[in-house]
């Protein structure tokens, strides 16, 4: 297909975005540092204020490569929101870093555009072109405050597992592509339909799904997961725990249904196998650490497994579902690493939980601000993750997926244990008051509260939300 | 109507902000909160004859318009008789959890009033929800508050304590959540649209196994709050380490919600499953009567002894509420009010001796009723109260359970009342080695203030009044039973009961 005009607008927002990192380059190089983080800001919100744009246009396939439709739209929203909320966070934790700070934001853009490819992508060749720019991005952000030694272990195992990951991925897309003669999902759907698969097939679909396991860290793929988030900056690992998630779960919705991944049942076994073992062990392993960055990584690779469950639904609610929870995954990660990166400042830091006794008495705003988020990762009425966790039930209890529902019913009370140790934590009386605290910086303050005004409004009154996904996502399905 | 919802909702957030200038606004403005919650509630109750009530169903109030309209999901409460009842009685409470505190909490009052009033609107919004995600959503909010009520301010084992409660009530009400979503879905695969709306939900057509298996989702969870034998475990930690204004709630407005629950969601909304439950679910509640009232006098800890007597006195609802006929549930609405008020007042004395002489070890205690003749008469009322003396109220709520489920099952009933029996021993235990005698350990501790003696009072008199005139309630709550009773097809319930054959034979 050739690229015309309306496929160029329909590929705006990417294509605002490629700009952006250029621009971002140039303005650390030759304006100065600092201004990078304005310079990034500024081709994001153009990014975003582009996407209505491309809505007149699509759906359409702009190029073999990538679709613009409502789906990808919709996921490209969030991933570019998600990485305005990333980059001002950094903005105020890398603050003594300013200097070195224009490699932080062109590497956030990059990353940020590689998630936005996936989402979009309908071709092996995009997918694994929008897989690459996200991980090598990803791998030098985690690395990026270089004096500190976890961080960089944390970078080398990723590093390490991403080429790993990545060469699983190629295998099977080998596999798939030297079978069936074709890259594009939708025509690999088509021929799976006519031939039964094969060894060769099925062991390539295997080698993909194994590839996409280790970005979702689940298990049993999870083993970076908890070492990424401790050494990473807060932010970055906010960003690793959402965009990057968040775009490989959409391109595995949209491979699942152009390929017709869900045909086969062994594909349905395995696949809720992996989320009732993710939700039990990420929630086990979450009850054994005193780390808070952890006990968060751990939780994650349950939430994936959630996600999992309401992915397997397969249907419009099933798509529907995905989004919102994923929705109310971004808000209330981002929101938790907001906090955790805000109090890294204080006095008593923000490592263990020993750290948060008396949190709520000596810092009462970003107490609350995790606390909430904390009762949104658990599910509590008036935040969005009650209204993601009961859309995850409707979609299972509609598939009659009852072993994971009920791995979820199950992992979901484990999670109260080490959500309420820590809430208990930081309401604990005794806690030290005289604590040094640092001022909280005005960036990172606005982010969180707009992110509480959202985690909350959107809980109570979701129906705006649930309107977009049904005009958009569901489409999909 | 979501005026009685909001008004403790605002007011709570009111209090939150007021805490921070003084210690007396949170205290004030909850008074005023829920006074006016209770005033307006008040303005809903029936005039005239209970028949007096506008056809079309027995809501005395009805509001709705929708929440998440693509989910079928909307914003519906409903009052009828026996909501207004119980959100008076949580108003009622409310307001003598915040006098029973005024001393008590010193430590974070506008925080502590906060929790309070959120715990009372989640359980009022219970007693109200028409909609079962709506319900749902309720349901779980009133845990939260509870559980910082209890971790922030409760005794020695706190975190335990809430620990526990909250994984118990929180993981059962994950079971009604699966249980209210199969429920609406079931009722989208017969072609009607997706929803959540309980009238509508009402006559779902469900196999037999499928209903069973829905049903157990939310009989769980109920039982778990009411809390039915082997369920309780919770509940004495709860009620112990909670503060006083705490206990109270948790006592007479929290548990009220299981058994709300049972009448208004189980029976009604699986007849059938229900009937073949029942015998159970009533062997449990006797069991529950005499398991509580034996582990009641097996305390020393006088406040664990009262949480214990809870098990007992709900126990009686449980077997009401299966027991499905116009008696017997009219005796479990009382038992709920009676128990409310009985149970509530004497976690306030309690609460009231333990700031005195920091202590509930009644090892400790004893011969008390020098010291403090005041509150030792009112806790002797409250005692006799809670041991069913005739002409007060808990006698009203226990006699017409037993009668009730006497024409079902007798031979439990027997059993059961074997409970007011046991209640004699643990209720005079409770007065005798607190109050009565030697006292061996010097305490001088001041007698009942004005706002104690006014708030018992006032508690003393709504026991006499239902005891000897209980006939208003009854009225009040009869369309809403007589209702229940109807859309379950009043008498399947014990027809199907196996042992009631063999007992009218």
């Amino acid at each position: 297909m050739d690229l015309d005009r309306d496929a160029l607008i329909a590929l705006l927002p990417l294509i605002v975005l490629a700009a952006d990192a250029v621009a971002v380059m140039l303005a650390a190089v030759f304006v100065r540092p600092a201004a990078a983080l304005t310079v990034a800001l500024a081709g994001l919100l153009l990014a975003l204020a582009a996407i209505p744009f491309a809505a007149t246009v699509a759906p359409r396939e702009a190029t073999v490569l990538l679709t613009v439709d409502g789906y990808a739209l919709f996921y490209w929203s969030l991933i570019i929101a998600a990485a305005i909320a990333v980059i001002a966070l950094c903005g105020d934790f890398f603050r003594d870093a300013a200097d070195r700070g224009g490699a932080l934001y062109v590497l956030l853009v990059l990353a940020t555009l590689g998630a936005a490819t996936l989402a979009a992508s309908s071709q092996f060749a995009s997918f694994l072109l929008g897989l690459e720019v996200l991980s090598v991005s990803l791998i030098a952000l985690i690395a990026f405050p270089t004096h500190r030694r976890h961080a960089l272990e944390a970078a080398v195992k990723y590093l390490v597992l991403a080429g790993g990951s990545s060469a699983f991925l190629l295998f099977g897309m080998a596999l798939v592509y030297a079978r069936l003669g074709t890259m594009e999902f939708a025509r690999i759907g088509a021929a799976l339909a006519d031939h039964p698969p094969g060894i060769y097939l099925s062991a390539g679909l295997a080698l993909i799904f194994a590839g996409i396991a280790f970005k979702l860290a689940v298990v049993p793929f999870h083993m970076w997961i908890a070492d990424v988030y401790e050494g990473a900056p807060p932010p970055v690992a906010a960003f690793v725990a959402t965009v990057s998630k968040g775009a490989v779960v959409a391109l595995l919705m949209r491979y699942f249904v152009a390929a017709g991944g869900y045909r086969f049942a062994a594909v349905g076994l395995a696949l809720s196998l992996i989320a009732i073992v993710s939700i039990l062990a990420g929630n086990l392993l979450a009850l054994l650490q005193d780390n808070i960055k952890r006990v968060l990584a751990y939780s994650s690779v349950a939430h994936l497994g959630y996600l999992l469950v309401a992915f397997l639904a397969n249907g419009a609610l099933a798509a529907e579902a995905v989004g919102y929870y994923l929705t109310a995954y971004f808000v209330t990660m981002i929101a938790a690493f907001g906090v955790v990166g805000l109090l890294a400042r204080d006095g008593a830091g923000m490592e263990t939980i020993d750290d948060c006794r008396g949190l709520f008495w000596r810092r009462p705003w970003p107490a609350a601000m995790f606390a909430a988020a904390l009762l949104s990762l658990a599910g509590i009425p008036m935040t969005m993750g009650f209204v993601g966790k009961f859309y995850v039930v409707a979609a299972g209890a509609g598939a009659a997926l009852w072993g994971p529902v009920f791995a979820l019913v199950i992992g979901s009370t484990i999670a109260l244990f080490y959500y309420l140790r820590i809430i208990a934590a930081m309401a604990d009386p005794a806690g030290a008051l005289d604590m040094p605290v640092a001022p909280t910086a005005i960036a990172t303050g606005w982010t969180l509260a707009a992110l509480a005004v959202i985690l909350v409004a959107l809980g109570v009154y979701p129906a705006p939300l649930v309107r977009i996904l049904e005009a958009t996502v569901a489409g999909l399905g | 109507m979501s005026a009685l919802i909001a008004i403790p909702l605002l007011g709570g957030l009111l209090a939150w902000l007021a805490g921070s200038r003084s210690d007396a606004w949170p205290r004030w403005i909850s008074l005023a909160a829920l006074a006016s919650d209770l005033v307006f509630a008040l303005s809903f109750w029936p005039h005239g004859s209970a028949a007096g009530i506008a056809g079309g169903g027995p809501w005395l109030a009805e509001t709705g318009r929708p929440w998440i309209p693509s989910l079928g999901i909307g914003y519906h409460l409903g009052m009828d008789g026996l909501s207004l009842i119980l959100v008076l009685l949580a108003a009622f409470l409310g307001i003598v959890a915040v006098a029973s505190s005024w001393t008590e909490i010193r430590e974070r009052v506008g925080f502590f009033h906060f929790n309070l009033l959120w715990t009372l609107a989640g359980a009022i919004g219970v007693f109200l929800a028409l909609d079962l995600f709506l319900f749902f959503f309720f349901w779980e909010l009133m845990l939260v508050p509870m559980y910082f009520l209890i971790a922030i301010w409760g005794h020695e084992n706190r975190r335990y304590a809430s620990l526990k409660f909250f994984l118990f009530t929180q993981g059962s009400g994950l079971l009604m959540l699966v249980s209210i979503v199969a429920l609406a879905l079931a009722h989208a695969a017969t072609g009607a649209v997706l929803s959540f709306d309980y009238p509508q939900l009402l006559r779902t057509p469900l196999a037999p196994s499928t209903a069973r298996w829905i049903m157990l989702g939310f009989f769980v969870a109920f039982a778990v709050k009411l809390p039915m034998v082997p369920f309780h475990t919770w509940l004495p930690d709860a009620h112990t380490e909670a503060p006083t204004g705490g206990s109270i709630v948790l006592a007479g407005v929290l548990l009220k919600t299981g058994a709300y629950g049972l009448l208004r969601f189980v029976v009604p909304l699986f007849p059938q499953a229900a009937a073949s439950l029942a015998p159970w679910a009533m062997a449990l509640g006797a069991v529950g009567i005499l398991y509580g009232a034996v582990l009641a006098f097996a305390q020393d800890d006088l406040k664990r002894l009262v949480a214990y007597t809870s098990v007992s006195h709900l126990g009686f609802v449980l077997l009401g509420a299966f027991a499905w006929n116009t008696w017997a549930l009219d005796g479990a609405v009382m038992q709920m009010v009676a128990h409310g008020v009985s149970t509530g007042a004497l976690f306030v004395l309690v609460g009231a001796l333990q700031e005195r002489t920091g202590t509930r070890d009644m090892g400790r205690l004893g011969g008390l009723w020098a010291a403090v003749p005041r509150l030792a008469a009112i806790a002797m009322f409250f005692a006799v109260a809670s041991l069913g003396l005739p002409g007060l109220a808990n006698f009203v709520g226990e006699i017409l359970v037993l009668a009730g489920a006497f024409r079902v099952d007798a031979s439990l009933t027997a059993i059961a009342a074997l409970g007011l029996i046991t209640a004699v021993i643990y209720a005079l235990a409770l007065v005798q080695r607190t109050f009565h005698g030697e006292e061996r350990h010097g305490w001088k501790i001041a007698d009942g203030t004005a706002r104690e003696t006014a708030t018992l009072g006032a508690m003393i008199a709504v026991s006499l009044w239902l005891g000897c005139y209980p006939q208003p309630v009854l009225d009040a709550a009869a369309p809403a039973l007589e209702s229940l009773l109807g859309s379950s097809g009043a008498g399947q319930l014990q027809a199907s009961l196996p042992w009631t054959s063999i007992v009218t034979r």
